[in-house]
């Protein structure tokens, strides 16, 4: 495997990142900033994540002190970052958004944290700042002052208006009829049939990036692991890799593989309740019932073994903090065998329920090039004909041991989302059978050394909603600069919107099931 | 449907007993009265607020309807609307942007009411803590009568706290 990735095309000073993945930085300017863009669009690359961070304390001195931006992209050879250095004096960038669609609410959501904004942006409405924090005042800049702010005053936001004969709107949320998390849908319908979704996100922003500051490197992954809790192994273990990415360690191989099967065991959790859950929105209820039992047999499981339900604070930087042995081995191995067996027989309900496949098919369709426009990723982007999965695209240990097969459909529509779950949930039962019984011999865990102030690591790991990016900085003192997590569901919520284009209502929910993102993710 | 009902029939019945009251976990004395509790106690409506949370208490709180722990069965029932409720169920930790609709709910549900705050978060603010962001515990905004700790807490925890919000007296450990 290559040591560093870089960018077809394009001559770059590439720093190589330490990680599982091949990983690189560049620092450029801001003509090789567009062009490094353009050329990841050609090749058929994807933007990860973009974000800003404050410089300006770095450099005293300088007469024009800087922030910086960064855009993360894979492609074929692996992970490249690009980093712009922004003056004070001029603190914009140029937009990316008319090359990646997911870049629009990113750099929304950099402006009100960072205050630097993309230049040519069409769409510069407040994503995350809804009136928490004043205008003109940026949580994640160095001299923000979180003491004296004024009173939580709300804004009004701008919502797109439909005209025409017959519409009207539909206001949800941001509290949602259900056990779900809070966000904001503006639908614009006639009749019963919805001719535009428009989101409005950030609700359960609790400001996870500047709070990251207040731990030290070490100590970050509880944060980490809080950042969406469907999701806490991806993100730890995204974070553990950065971390020790940064401090130049590598996990014993023990840890690496009990690290892949607690990440098994959360995409089974996961695709369980989902699958229970896509069930019960289509008025199978038995569905909920069954699968709902089964992910409490799954999750009890977790709590015995490894002493959490929903493995949290399980994978720490160095390696991990849980263990097994050979009579539990073998009770992952029996309990993966019996919820096979059952999974395998409510699947051929779900497929012989003509009102179940009536409402899934052609339902909340995302066809594979509307997918690739828009930049979806994870489980609904392989459920469009988009064949990204980390875990074969950059395989590490243990992949490159047992082997994982990518699930991908290509009619984009709610049934198509049902089947990747389904062959997902299969082949991680399989994996969580070959870790238990294939996990090597050894230490859990290794010594930290101490970090060095300004060093970089980053973590890319494909949990079971897609792939999770951390790029951790270090500071003075051992202690977190900067921390960027990122969700995938930032590139998916977008697309959701069109995916129900079209559609009835009340085949909102199925829909929006149908991909499950996470909202605490997002806002951070 | 021969294939449903074979399931049915083979699944059998997996619920198991609910757990006490816990007085420990109250916050607050009661407001309400002991003979409306009773009735209460018996046909328990709650409406779940997110407040912030990072949806792990979400993931419990969903559990917690599953067959195991037969919340239908003791005559609790989550509702859509906090008009409808009893009970408001609330995970933190309150994100500001959240502060004004969470109020809103409290003061949409009527009175008498009781409030549950669920996870650690809930509780202080957990890992979160009170930020530019976050206001922190429930009880920094609204009226909370009993908390329940864990990060995030069981289902059999959640259930523990509900139950001793509607149990009858301090110091009795009475479920409905």
């Amino acid at each position: 495997m290559p040591l560093t990735s870089r960018i077809p095309g394009l001559a770059l000073p590439w720093r190589p990142i330490a990680g599982d993945a091949p990983m690189a930085i560049a620092t450029v300017g801001e003509w090789q900033w567009t062009e490094a863009a353009r050329l990841v669009r050609e090749c058929g690359g994807r933007l990860v994540a973009l974000w800003g961070s404050d410089r300006r304390d770095l450099d005293e001195d300088d007469d024009d002190r800087a922030f910086a931006v960064h855009a993360a992209y894979a492609i074929r050879e692996g992970l490249c970052i690009v980093e712009l250095l922004v003056p004070e004096s001029k603190p914009s960038y140029p937009d990316l958004s008319g090359l990646f669609a997911p870049a629009t609410r990113m750099q929304r959501a950099l402006f009100d944290l960072v205050g630097i904004a993309a230049r040519g942006a069409s769409d510069t409405r407040p994503w995350l700042r809804h009136g928490a924090w004043p205008e003109g005042t940026h949580p994640l800049r160095r001299d923000f002052d979180a003491s004296s702010l004024p009173a939580n005053t709300l804004t009004d936001y701008d919502f797109v208006r439909v005209e025409g004969d017959g519409v009207h709107e539909i206001p949800v949320g941001p509290i949602h009829a259900g056990i779900i998390e809070p966000g904001h849908f503006r639908f614009s319908i006639v009749g019963e049939k919805v001719l535009r979704l428009e989101e409005r996100l950030g609700y359960v922003h609790k400001g996870i990036e500047k709070r990251f500051e207040e731990f030290t490197v070490p100590e970050g992954y509880r944060l980490a692991g809080r950042v969406s809790g469907d999701s806490t192994v991806a993100f730890a273990w995204a974070y553990a890799q950065a971390a020790e990415s940064l401090l130049g360690v590598e996990p014993p191989a023990r840890a690496r593989w009990i690290r892949a099967l607690m990440l098994e065991r959360e995409r089974v959790a996961n695709h369980l309740g989902d699958l229970g859950a896509l069930g019960n929105d289509a008025a199978l209820a038995f569905a909920l019932a069954q699968f709902m039992r089964l992910k409490e047999d799954w999750v009890r499981l977790s709590a015995e073994i490894f002493g959490h339900r929903l493995l949290m604070d399980r994978i720490v930087p160095g390696g991990v903090d849980a263990d097994f042995g050979a009579a539990q081995a073998e009770r992952l191995v029996g309990q993966s065998h019996a919820i096979e067996a059952e999974v395998r027989e409510l699947r051929h309900i779900f497929e012989e329920h003509a009102g179940l496949q009536d409402r899934f098919f052609t339902t909340g369709r995302v066809t594979p090039e509307l997918a690739r426009t828009l930049g979806l990723t994870g489980l609904a982007a392989r459920a469009s004909g988009q064949s990204n999965d980390l875990r074969t695209d950059y395989p590490a240990v243990p992949w490159t041991e047992i082997g994982t097969r990518k699930a991908v459909q290509s009619q984009g529509d709610v049934a198509a989302r049902v089947n990747v779950r389904f062959e997902e949930l299969l082949e991680s039962l399989r994996l969580v059978r070959a870790i238990a019984v294939g996990t090597p011999a050894g230490p859990c865990r290794t010594e930290l050394p101490a970090a060095a102030p300004g060093a970089l690591g980053a973590g890319w790991v494909e949990g079971w909603r897609g792939e999770v990016l951390v790029v951790l900085e270090a500071g003075e003192g051992g202690r977190i600069r900067r921390c960027h997590v990122h969700d995938p569901s930032w590139q998916n919520w977008p697309v959701l919107e069109h995916a129900v284009i079209g559609n009835i209502v009340p085949d909102f929910p199925l829909i929006n099931k149908s991909f499950n993102l996470s909202y605490s993710g997002h806002d951070l | 449907m021969i294939r449903i009902l074979r399931q049915i029939v083979k699944t059998g019945l997996v619920s198991e007993p609910p757990p006490r009251a816990d007085q420990t976990l109250r916050q607050r004395a009661p407001e309400i009265q002991d003979e409306v509790l009773r009735l209460l106690g018996r046909a328990l409506t709650i409406r779940q607020v997110d407040a912030g949370s990072c949806n792990g208490c979400e993931l419990e709180i969903h559990a917690l309807n599953n067959a195991y722990y037969n919340l239908e069965g003791l005559g609790i029932k989550f509702v859509a609307s906090p008009r409808h409720a009893d009970m408001l169920l609330v995970t933190g930790p309150v994100a500001k942007n959240m502060e004004r609709a969470l109020r809103i709910a409290w003061e949409a549900t009527p009175d008498p009411k009781l409030v549950v705050a669920v996870g650690e978060c809930g509780c202080n603010g957990g890992v979160f803590g009170e930020s530019y962001a976050s206001r922190g515990a429930v009880s920094n905004v609204i009226p909370v009568d009993v908390a329940v700790p864990g990060c995030p807490p069981a289902p059999i925890a959640i259930l523990e706290g509900i139950l001793t919000a509607v149990s009858a007296r301090m110091g009795e450990g009475a479920g409905p």
